[in-house]
């Protein structure tokens, strides 16, 4: 209960952030280098680069499209920028996947009473 | 925290205490399907084909649903592909990327493994996830209540 009100409460800066999010996320190379940072240590584009078969301006580009999506954080560290993960806006998309998948729990509650007690 | 890859589908695992062919056919009878469901739909289900209803939930009368049938393997298969809340019925929502769901049956003796998966929610264009959201957190907690009342009175 608590925090379908806290939800609500959140809900016009989610409605803000939520656009880019999930687009910004439909894309494989963006995925992994999501992925690469999910541990929360901050990475510098040579290192993301290295594990990857794209060229390190193609990386800096995703990492670009990342950053307007508020997914990640650059800051520059002497001659390198460091990308680091922010997990909010994960988060946020998480917690609306959560609601969906409760209307499943309800849709799926309700199929199983018809199809065991209504026969 | 999980990767975000996970983060574009949802799955449900259920077991229903009742034959696969029950099951079968509370999912693809679109009668069936429309009482527990709560949509009132205009035909049966068939592969390839675009299914419309009118929700039967009560205030929520005006949504209409929409599903295009995908395939249907007898007792094992039955999957659509839909717009989840598309809650204009002014709007024309057929030519935008929709989502996928899947229901797959499994026997197991005399009960029926009922998985259930929607996919696709990154390829949603952004103005539909707006929507999506607020349908979600303004309206769905009532929806629920309603649901609730609802399946009360008929039992």
């Amino acid at each position: 209960m608590s925090r379908k009100r806290a939800s609500a409460v959140a809900a016009p800066r989610l409605l803000r952030r939520y656009v880019p999010v999930f687009a910004a996320l439909s894309d494989e190379t963006r995925l992994s280098l999501v992925a690469q940072l999910i541990d929360g240590r901050p990475r510098s584009i040579s290192q993301l680069t290295e594990d990857s078969r794209m060229t390190r301006q193609a990386i800096t580009k995703h990492l670009r499209v990342l950053e307007s999506a508020g997914l990640v954080r650059g800051e520059t560290a002497g001659r390198e920028c460091l990308f680091e993960l922010e997990p909010e806006p994960l988060e946020e998309i998480r917690d609306y996947l959560d609601l969906v998948s409760k209307q499943w729990d309800k849709s799926l509650a309700r199929l199983k009473k018809f199809v065991e007690i209504e026969g | 925290m999980k990767l975000p890859i996970e983060s574009d589908r949802i799955e449900k695992h259920i077991e229903l205490k009742a034959p696969l062919a029950r099951v079968w056919r509370a999912l693809t009878d679109h009668r069936e399907f429309g009482k527990w469901f709560g949509v009132n739909l205009e035909g049966p289900f068939v592969p390839g084909q675009t299914n419309r209803g009118q929700i039967t939930i009560p205030g929520y009368e005006h949504i209409k649903m929409e599903v295009i049938v995908q395939k249907m393997e007898p007792e094992r298969l039955f999957s659509f592909t839909w717009h989840p809340y598309a809650i204009d019925p002014k709007k024309d929502y057929s030519r935008e990327p929709s989502t996928l769901v899947e229901f797959r049956l499994e026997a197991k003796g005399a009960s029926t493994l009922l998985t259930v998966t929607e996919s696709g929610f990154a390829k949603l264009p952004a103005e539909r996830r707006l929507e999506a959201f607020r349908m979600n957190d303004d309206g769905w907690s009532e929806q629920i209540k309603s649901i609730e009342e609802h399946v009360a009175e008929k039992s």
